[in-house]
C-alpha cells in the first residue's frame, strides 16, 4: 500500500529542527542550486535510508577523501550508474532481510543524479531498472548541463544556451535543439509517480520527494536547480531563476500518480491565471549563457524558445487532469 | 580418502557446471545480462529461481554495464554476488571492471571465453578477458568442465577473503568448455555451502573510531566510492597490489583445502606442471587446450622426447616465482597466446612469462605461439609441430621465429 495520495504537511519549524543528512562543509561554488536541493532532499527521507549517486557535481563536491558531506549511508561508482546501483543494494537488502542477514526493516533507496547522469548517459540503466520495477527513487537535479567538466551542453541543455560545446558563435547562436522532455520519457514507463520540482519552492519540492519513498517502486522527480556557474547567473538569484523559470512555463511543475497528471500549485495558478504567465526573456535576460541572444540578429532565437515554451506548456495543460 | 564422501558423478556442460556452482554457493545476488557462449549460465541460474531452488535475487538488466554496477552495488551492500558474461559484454563493463576492483568488491564472474568483434564472431578465445588484465581482477582459467564447478566454488572464498577482497574472473573457453558435456563430479549442497561458508566482511574504523563491518547500512552510514585525488589515489591503487599478493597465496591455500575435500586440486592452484621435472622443450598453455597438449606430451614421452607442459591457471595475480621455478631448467619454451596484442611484439601470456624468465639463473628460448583466434580449430597434429619445432630449436640452438600464427592461411 502507498500512500502518494496522502499530502504531507512540511512547516519551516520541523525543516529547520531535523538534523541535516548532507552536512554543510562540501566544495559547491556559492549560490550552487543541487546543494540547495540536495539538503532539502534528504530532509524529507523517512527513515533508514541509503543513497546512491552518479559521477557528477554533487558527488565531486561532497565526497573528497577522506572528507565527506553524508551522514547516510552513500554509494558512488560511475557516471551512468546510479539507477543500476539502486537496482543492486535493493536486491541485496531483500535477499539479505530473507536470510536474516539484514536488519528485518524497510530502507529507502535514494538514485542521485545530474543532467548527464540522467538524459544521457544514465538513461539507459534508468530506463531498465524502472522496468524492472526497483523500489527506488531516482531524483534528478537538474542544472542543464555537464558543469563540473566546464559546461557542456546536455539533453536537458536548454535552447539558445551558450555552452562550452554550444558556445555561441557567428554562425551557430548557441544550443540549437530543444531540451529533451525526460519526465515525459520517465512517465510512458508507467510508472506510479513522476513529478517535477524547482528549488524555490521548497515544500512543494519535500513533498515530492517523501511521496517518491512513498511509493513502493520506482519513483522519478525532477528537480530544477540553476547553476550560477555554468548559467553565467548572479549566485544571489538562484532562487529566484528557480521562481522564473516556473512562473515563466519554462519549468511547470507538476506530478502524475498513476498516469493522472496534475499541475502542483505555482503552475496551476498561472492555468488559472494566464496572465500571470512571466514572457520567457525575464527568465532568461540575467543570465550570461542567454547574453548573445538579446541583440536583433538572434531575435529568432528568444521567438523561437518563446513559441516552443508555449506549446509545450499549452501540450501539459491538455495532458493534466482538471484542477 | 576425502572428507566429502557423498560426491555425486553428473554429466554437466561447463555453463552448466558454473551455474551449479553458484547454486551450491548461496548467492545472494546475481546481476547478468546474457551473450552467446555465457547464456546456459543465466538460462539455468533463471530456472533456478524460477523453480524456487535458490535463495537468490536475480536481477537480468538491460546491459552488462548495469549487471556490473549492480552487482557491485550488492556486493557494497553485504551481499555475495555473482555474475556472467563473454566478449562484448566483458568489454561494455571495462569501466565497471575497474571501479569493482577499487571498491574492493569480491564479485565472482564467470567468463565464457569469446573474440572480440570485428568482424562479429561468438566462437572461443580469450581476447575479451586478457585485454582485462590490468583491470585489478583476479584471473583463473579453467581446462575442463569439472575444474569450472570447482574454481567457481574456490574463487568464492578466495574473493571473500577478508585480505583479499578482490573480485574474480573465472575463464571456460567458448563452447570448448561451454557447452560440451563432460563428466562432472559435484559436492553434496551441504559440503558446497560448508566450504564457501558465508560472506565474511572487512571492519573498518569510523570517524568516531568505532570499528563496523564495511558495507552500506544504516546504522553505520559510511561514504563509499569517493572521489581520491592527488593527495590519496596512489595509496588506494597500491593496496590492491597488495591484495594481489594476499590473493596469490590464498589461491594456493584454498587449492589444498579443497583437495583435502574433494580429492581434487590444480597444480598449487596457481601453475600445473604436467611432465616438466626433467623437461627439455616445454609449452605453457592458458585454459582447454593444456587437454590436448597432455595426450601430446604424453605420446612424446612415449617417442623418448623429454616434452612437458605447465598449464598456467592463474594469470592474475601472475604466479612469479612458481612460473620461473617450474621453468627455469627447461631448454626450448613455447608459450601459447589465445588473444593477440597488436603491434605489441607477441601475445600477453608470452610478454608475462618471458618477463618472468628474465631473472632466471639460465634462459630458455622462448617462442610465442598464437592459436585458435575466433574459435579456429587447433588440431592436435599442429599442436604436435609446436613441439617439433622446439626440438629443432633445441637441435640448432637458434630461434628463427619468434612468433608463429598456428593453423593460418598466409
Amino acid at each position: 500500500m502507498t500512500n502518494v495520495s496522502q499530502e504531507w504537511k512540511f512547516t519551516s519549524k520541523e525543516i529547520a529542527e531535523k538534523p541535516d543528512l548532507f552536512l554543510s562543509g562540501h566544495r559547491a561554488c556559492a549560490g550552487c542550486g543541487p546543494a540547495t536541493v540536495l539538503r532539502l532532499i534528504m530532509k524529507a527521507t523517512r527513515g533508514p535510508t541509503i543513497v546512491t549517486e552518479a559521477t557528477g557535481c554533487m558527488e565531486v563536491v561532497s565526497s573528497i577523501y577522506p572528507y565527506t558531506s553524508w551522514a547516510l549511508p552513500w554509494l558512488h561508482t560511475a557516471f551512468e550508474t546510479a539507477a543500476a546501483n539502486a537496482s543492486g543494494i535493493e536486491a541485496a537488502l531483500k535477499v539479505m532481510r530473507k536470510k536474516g542477514r539484514a536488519k528485518d526493516e524497510h530502507v529507502d533507496i535514494i538514485a542521485l543524479a545530474g543532467d548527464g547522469g540522467t538524459y544521457d548517459i544514465g538513461l539507459q540503466a534508468l530506463s531498465g531498472a524502472v522496468e524492472r520495477g526497483h523500489d527506488f527513487l531516482f531524483v534528478l537535479y537538474d542544472n542543464e548541463g555537464y558543469m563540473n567538466t566546464g559546461i557542456q551542453r546536455s539533453g536537458g541543455t536548454p535552447m539558445g544556451a551558450a555552452t562550452t560545446t554550444t558556445p555561441a558563435g557567428k554562425v551557430i547562436p548557441g544550443k540549437v535543439e530543444a531540451k529533451k522532455p525526460i519526465a515525459e520519457i520517465m512517465l510512458a514507463h508507467d510508472m506510479e509517480y513522476v513529478a517535477t520540482a524547482s528549488a524555490y519552492y521548497w515544500r512543494d519540492l519535500l513533498t515530492k520527494v517523501r511521496k517518491g519513498l512513498e511509493v513502493e517502486g520506482p519513483a522519478f522527480l525532477h528537480v530544477f536547480a540553476p547553476c550560477p556557474r555554468g548559467w553565467r547567473s548572479d549566485p544571489a538569484k538562484t532562487l529566484e531563476y528557480s521562481k522564473l523559470a516556473v512562473e515563466s512555463c519554462v519549468f511547470p511543475v507538476w506530478e502524475a500518480v498513476n498516469g493522472k497528471r496534475t499541475l502542483s500549485t505555482p503552475s496551476k495558478l498561472i492555468a488559472l491565471a494566464p496572465k500571470k504567465k512571466k514572457p520567457v526573456d525575464e527568465y532568461l535576460e540575467g543570465q550570461g549563457r542567454f547574453r548573445h541572444l538579446f541583440t536583433p540578429q538572434n531575435k529568432h532565437v528568444l521567438d523561437e524558445i518563446q513559441r516552443l515554451t508555449d506549446e509545450r506548456w499549452e501540450r501539459l495543460l491538455e495532458k493534466c487532469v482538471e484542477p | 580418502m576425502t572428507k566429502a564422501m557423498n560426491q555425486q558423478r553428473t554429466a554437466l556442460n561447463g555453463d552448466e557446471a558454473v551455474a551449479y556452482a553458484a547454486k551450491q554457493s548461496d548467492v545472494d545476488v546475481v546481476a547478468a545480462f546474457p551473450i552467446t557462449p555465457q547464456t546456459i549460465i543465466v538460462e539455468k541460474f533463471s530456472e533456478y529461481v524460477a523453480n524456487g531452488e535458490v535463495q537468490t535475487e536475480f536481477v537480468c538488466t538491460e546491459s552488462e554495464h548495469s549487471a556490473l554496477a549492480a552487482c557491485l552495488a550488492a556486493s557494497a551492500t553485504g551481499a555475495r554476488t555473482f555474475t556472467a558474461s563473454a566478449s562484448a559484454g566483458l568489454a561494455l563493463m571495462h569501466e565497471m571492471l575497474f571501479v569493482a576492483s577499487g571498491c574492493r568488491a569480491p564479485i565472482v564472474m564467470a567468463i565464457a571465453n569469446r573474440a572480440l568483434s570485428a568482424p562479429l564472431n561468438i566462437h572461443g578465445d580469450q581476447s575479451d578477458s586478457m585485454a582485462e588484465r590490468d583491470s585489478g581482477w583476479v584471473q583463473i582459467y579453467v581446462e575442463n568442465a569439472q575444474e569450472a564447478y570447482d574454481s567457481i566454488i574456490q574463487a568464492f572464498r578466495i574473493a571473500e577473503d577478508v585480505g583479499v577482497s578482490l573480485p574474480v574472473i573465472v575463464g571456460l573457453d567458448g563452447f570448448t568448455l561451454s557447452h560440451t558435456l563432460e563428466n562432472v563430479t559435484v559436492l553434496s549442497d551441504d559440503d558446497a555451502l560448508k566450504f564457501v561458508g558465508t560472506r565474511q566482511l572487512p571492519n573498518v574504523l569510523t570517524h568516531e573510531g568505532k570499528s563496523v563491518p564495511f558495507k552500506l547500512d544504516p546504522e553505520n552510514p559510511m561514504t563509499m566510492g569517493p572521489i581520491a585525488l592527488t593527495n590519496y589515489y596512489f595509496e588506494f591503487k597500491r593496496q590492491q597490489e597488495e591484495a594481489m599478493k594476499n590473493a596469490l597465496e590464498m589461491i594456493q591455500k584454498v587449492n589444498v583445502e579443497y583437495a583435502e575435500l574433494t580429492g581434487r586440486s590444480y597444480g598449487n592452484g596457481l601453475v600445473e606442471p604436467y611432465r616438466l621435472e626433467d623437461a627439455e622443450v616445454a609449452v605453457v598453455c592458458v585454459g582447454s587446450t593444456s587437454g590436448t597438449l597432455k595426450t601430446i606430451v604424453d605420446a612424446l614421452r612415449q617417442d623418448g622426447v623429454k616434452a612437458g607442459l605447465l598449464r598456467l591457471r592463474t594469470f592474475r595475480p601472475l604466479p612469479v616465482e612458481a612460473l620461473r621455478s617450474a621453468l627455469q631448467n627447461v631448454k626450448a619454451l613455447a608459450v601459447m597466446d589465445k588473444s593477440m596484442s597488436f603491434g605489441g611484439n607477441g601475445g600477453a601470456v608470452y610478454h608475462e612469462v618471458r618477463h618472468v624468465l628474465y631473472d632466471a639463473e639460465a634462459h630458455p628460448a622462448v617462442v610465442n605461439y598464437i592459436y585458435g583466434l575466433g574459435g579456429r580449430d587447433s588440431s592436435p597434429r599442429e599442436l604436435r609441430r609446436v613441439y617439433e619445432d622446439l626440438l629443432r630449436i633445441l637441435k640448432s640452438g637458434r630461434v628463427e621465429k619468434q612468433i608463429t600464427y598456428l593453423g593460418l592461411r598466409e
